[in-house]
Parts: C-alpha cells; sequence; structure tokens
C-alpha cells in the first residue's frame, strides 16, 4: 500500500498523522534542545555536589528517623508562647501591609488614581518590587537592620504583603460598576463622598476576603521567619536544630503543620461567608 | 394608615453591609481591639538597638543606591549560576513527574486506588513549606545545590500535579467519549482526547512554575541548598550592605523578567 493517493489534482496521504511533518520536526528540535540544555545544567548543578552524601542519604533518612521519632511532646508546653509570637507576627504583618497597600492601590487603579503620569506608575513599581522578594528575604534584610525580633517579624511580612493585597485590590477597584459611581456623582457628591459611598462598598468584601487570604499565607510564612532571626516559633526550630534535638523539631513541625492546618480551615470558612 | 405616622427620616444611616446584628458587630469589634493590645504589649522592642540599627538602614539604602557588583563577583556569579540551573532543571523534572501524578490525581481517567495515593502525595507537596523541606534534604543529602533541587522538585509536584489534575478533571468529556468510541486504548485516551486540551495550560503552569522556582531559590540558600539566597546571607552577615544590594537588585531583575516571559508565553499559548 502506497502512502497517498490521487484524486483528480489532489494528493491525499492514507495514514492520518497527528502533526504536520514541519510542526513535528519543530517539536523535535524543541525537545532535543530542551534534553541538551537539561544536560548542561545538570553538569554545571551538580559540579560541586558531594555524591557520597547522596549515596549515604538512606542511610542518613533512616537514622535522623530513630532520632526523631517518638516526638519529645514534654516540649509543647515552652512552644505556645512561640506559637502566639508567630500568630502575632502574622495578623500585626498583615495589618501593617493592609495600611500600606490600601492607598497604593487607591494610586494604581485608573480609576481613582490622583495622577495617571506620575503617582500611578510609581505606585505600580512599589506593588511590583515589594511582591518580588520573598518574606525571608526581608526578614534577612530588616534583622540585620534592626537586630532580632518580633518588630522585625511584623515589618517583614507587612512590606511581602504590600504587592500582594495591593494588587489584588487595585484590580477589583478596577472593576468596580460605574453605573453605581454615577449613580453617587449624579446626587452632586464630592470626590471623597464618590469614594466613599460609590467605590469602598463595592470593594469591601473582595476587601475583607484579600486581607483573610493572606492572613492565612502570612500565618505560613511567619512560622519559619525565626530561623533568620525573626522571632516566633522558627526561632524554637532553629535552636533546636543548631543543637541536633530531632525530637524536639519533630514536635515544631507538626505544631506548624498543625496550625497552617487550623488557618487554612479558617480563611476558607470566612471567605465563604463573605462571597 | 399606621404607615403615614412615621415621620419621613430627614437621615440616613449606612446599612450595615457584613454583619447585620448589631450586637455581634460589637462583639467581633470588642474582641478584635481587645486582641489587638494583647498582641501589640506582647511585642518586646529594644528601641536602642532600632536606634543604632537606623544607621545601618541608611547605609543599606546606601549600598541598594550604590550596589558594588564587581567586589564579590566570583560569589554572586557561582550563586546565580547555581540558581539559575537549579531552577530550570528542577521544573523540568518536577513537570515531568508531575504529569503522571497530576493524570492518577484527576478523578475521571484514573482508578480509585491511584487516585487516592496521588492526591495524598499532592496534599503532603503542599502542606510542607519548601525551607522546612529544604532542611530535611539539607540534613539527608548534605549542603549544595542538590539538595535545593529536590526540594524545588517536590515543592513543583504538589502546585502542578494538583492544577493539572484540576485541569483534566474539566476537561471536555464528548471529546474523550469520541476516542473512546474508536476502540482507543487508555494511553491513546490520553494522549489524542486529554493531551491536546490540556497542554496549553500545562506549558502556562510551567512557565509560572519556573518563575516561582527561581524566587524559592533565592530563599532556600539560607538554610544551606545553594543558590544566590547563601550569597546574600554571607553578605548580610558579613554587613556588606553594597553586595547585599547588588545581589537583591539582580533577583529582582531577573524576578521581573520571569514574570514578563512567563506572562507573555502564557498569552501566546493560551
Amino acid at each position: 500500500m502506497t502512502d497517498s493517493v490521487t484524486t483528480g489534482s489532489v494528493t491525499h496521504a492514507t495514514i492520518w498523522r497527528h502533526r504536520t511533518p514541519r510542526t513535528a520536526l519543530l517539536l523535535w528540535v524543541f525537545w532535543a534542545f530542551m534534553v541538551g540544555m537539561f544536560v548542561w545544567c545538570w553538569n554545571l548543578m551538580t559540579a560541586r555536589t558531594m555524591w557520597v552524601f547522596v549515596y549515604d542519604a538512606p542511610r542518613a533518612a533512616q537514622d535522623l528517623f530513630s532520632r526523631a521519632l517518638p516526638p519529645r511532646w514534654e516540649y509543647l508546653g515552652q512552644l505556645w508562647q512561640p506559637l502566639w509570637d508567630t500568630i502575632s507576627i502574622a495578623t500585626l504583618g498583615t495589618l501593617l501591609g493592609i495600611i500600606l497597600a490600601v492607598p497604593l492601590a487607591f494610586m494604581a487603579a485608573s480609576n481613582t488614581t490622583p495622577s495617571r503620569l506620575v503617582l500611578r506608575p510609581f505606585a505600580l513599581f512599589l506593588i511590583v518590587a515589594t511582591r518580588s522578594i520573598n518574606s525571608l528575604i526581608w526578614a534577612l534584610l530588616l534583622v540585620s537592620i534592626l537586630g532580632p525580633g518580633l518588630l522585625a517579624g511584623i515589618i517583614a511580612i507587612g512590606f511581602r504583603s504590600v504587592g500582594f493585597i495591593g494588587k489584588l485590590l487595585y484590580e477589583a477597584i478596577e472593576e468596580t460598576d460605574i453605573n453605581q459611581i454615577e449613580a453617587v456623582t449624579a446626587t452632586g457628591a464630592s470626590k471623597a463622598q464618590i469614594l466613599n459611598y460609590g467605590i469602598v462598598p463595592q470593594v469591601l468584601p473582595t476587601f475583607y476576603g484579600i486581607s483573610v487570604f493572606r492572613w492565612d499565607i502570612n500565618i505560613r510564612e511567619s512560622a519559619i521567619l525565626g530561623l533568620v532571626g525573626a522571632g516566633g516559633i522558627g526561632a524554637q526550630l532553629q535552636a533546636s536544630l543548631n543543637v541536633l534535638a530531632w525530637p524536639q523539631v519533630a514536635v515544631i513541625l507538626l505544631l506548624i503543620l498543625g496550625t497552617v492546618l487550623v488557618s487554612e480551615w479558617v480563611s476558607a470558612r470566612v471567605r465563604a461567608a463573605l462571597i | 394608615m399606621t404607615e403615614t405616622a412615621k415621620p419621613y427620616p430627614g437621615q440616613w444611616r449606612r446599612p450595615p453591609q457584613l454583619v447585620q446584628s448589631r450586637m455581634w458587630r460589637i462583639i467581633l469589634w470588642t474582641g478584635a481591639i481587645l486582641y489587638l493590645v494583647l498582641a501589640i504589649g506582647s511585642v518586646e522592642v529594644n528601641w536602642t538597638r532600632v536606634m543604632d540599627g537606623l544607621e545601618r538602614g541608611q547605609r543599606f539604602i546606601g549600598g541598594f543606591l550604590q550596589p558594588d557588583f564587581t567586589t564579590r563577583w566570583r560569589d554572586i556569579s557561582t550563586g546565580l549560576m547555581e540558581s539559575l540551573t537549579m531552577t530550570f532543571t528542577s521544573t523540568v523534572v518536577g513537570v515531568a513527574l508531575s504529569v503522571p501524578i497530576g493524570l492518577g490525581a484527576a478523578r475521571n481517567i484514573a482508578p480509585r486506588w491511584i487516585y487516592l495515593i496521588c492526591r495524598g502525595i499532592i496534599a503532603a507537596s503542599r502542606a510542607l513549606q519548601e525551607i522546612i523541606v529544604a532542611i530535611f534534604f539539607v540534613a539527608l543529602f548534605g549542603f549544595g545545590a542538590f539538595a535545593g533541587f529536590l526540594t524545588l522538585t517536590f515543592a513543583t509536584i504538589g502546585f502542578i500535579g494538583k492544577l493539572l489534575a484540576e485541569d483534566i478533571e474539566d476537561i471536555d468529556e464528548s471529546q474523550s467519549e469520541a476516542i473512546r468510541a474508536t476502540g482507543a486504548s487508555w494511553l491513546q485516551l490520553v494522549n489524542y482526547a486529554v493531551q491536546p486540551q490540556v497542554m496549553p495550560r500545562l506549558i502556562g503552569l510551567s512557565a509560572y512554575r519556573f518563575d516561582i522556582n527561581f524566587r524559592e531559590s533565592a530563599v532556600i540558600g539560607i538554610v544551606g541548598a545553594g543558590g544566590i539566597g547563601g550569597t546574600l546571607n554571607t553578605a548580610l552577615s558579613r554587613y556588606e550592605y553594597d553586595s547585599a544590594g547588588a545581589i537583591l537588585l539582580i533577583i529582582i531583575a531577573i524576578v521581573m523578567i520571569c514574570e514578563y516571559a512567563s506572562g507573555h508565553l502564557r498569552r501566546l499559548v493560551k
């Protein structure tokens, strides 16, 4: 059987193919490039890897778990204060983030910005820049500047939250219903009154939703900020890791996991109630 | 006509938007204020240390404005190379592993027991933060980029696996029914009915995850998993704010390029 038949002047393939030869070739080149790139990157990355440790990993894992289990539950008593600190960092940090993000969001939204040419790009830049630096890096910086403690953690969480809350909030402001704003404007309302009665009621549910969502993420992040000295339960984790007290590490990790699950549940419930 | 007895209101009060009951509003507000007072009260601030810090803060801002790329360039470039290669390899391996796991975690094409196993893997990967996973992998595999690579791969599986599985569960069933009606095997079903429907989204998600993995690779170095994070940590603990400023600027620049490129790619394949 031949691969093609000719009816009149048109040649058809008798065998159906998923792709045209051209796409197939391009795909092949793409995959070859990816494989080459991967091998190159892999060699570079593992150039300094000590393979002895890697081959030793199963034994090390066994050793680690035999040390970590059973968890030292009595240690839990010393963890409530750091846990409270962690939740404080997350909550106060979220508040700081909100306080900084709300004006930025109103400046960045194209329908409420006071100046399109100067303030809007500036606000957008601040939103992108604070979002691209992880809270752990912020904490690293702030601990080195302000010294270890909760304050550095709160400011780190706050700065990281600014970009997140600001971005989602300004998108919500831009999506507000123009009819309601026009109705308020038609009563002769001033600019501030339009904001207060036309826009704020429309974005308020979204705003609460975003804040609770960010609070939930911040609980996760504040749990580990202590690793770089910013207080909370991560500081206990760091202390236990430094003395290789694996049973204590196990307790801390389980507590962090439990807290994260609870905060996720709370935030999901609150957001479901809001929408 | 009892209605007329009520005088026309001369004043308007904004109706409450969220909590209708007055009592609950009062309880919520008192609770919130009480919590805030307690929380702020428990924050101990060493003001003399903060005052000392302000001078350092100025030096840091100075270093940020006049970043020093040259003095530590060898460290910075090794860290950066490690971060980038780690990001690329872990995204590739992570996506490759999360495709079978995502297929297994889709209720409409996988048997129940496979579904439960794959969902379990995804849940475990999502519940643990990268940093904590990195601490473990560093303890098991030693310091360096390999531990970081494993951490990012593990995190990628949870992210892509979950979103891919949800996407597969949302596919147009009529197409897979048409393929099934031709007598196709399970593999052919996946290849000709599922894959064309989810491919654009998978490409978009992979690009997005590349972006996230780079950000994370800048962080997990702090606990010893290689990459630019380690370099940054060293620079800051030596109080070399000008080198730290340079590293941060490089991170921000690469994150912005990645974000722009992945956004562009996602619009392209949509």
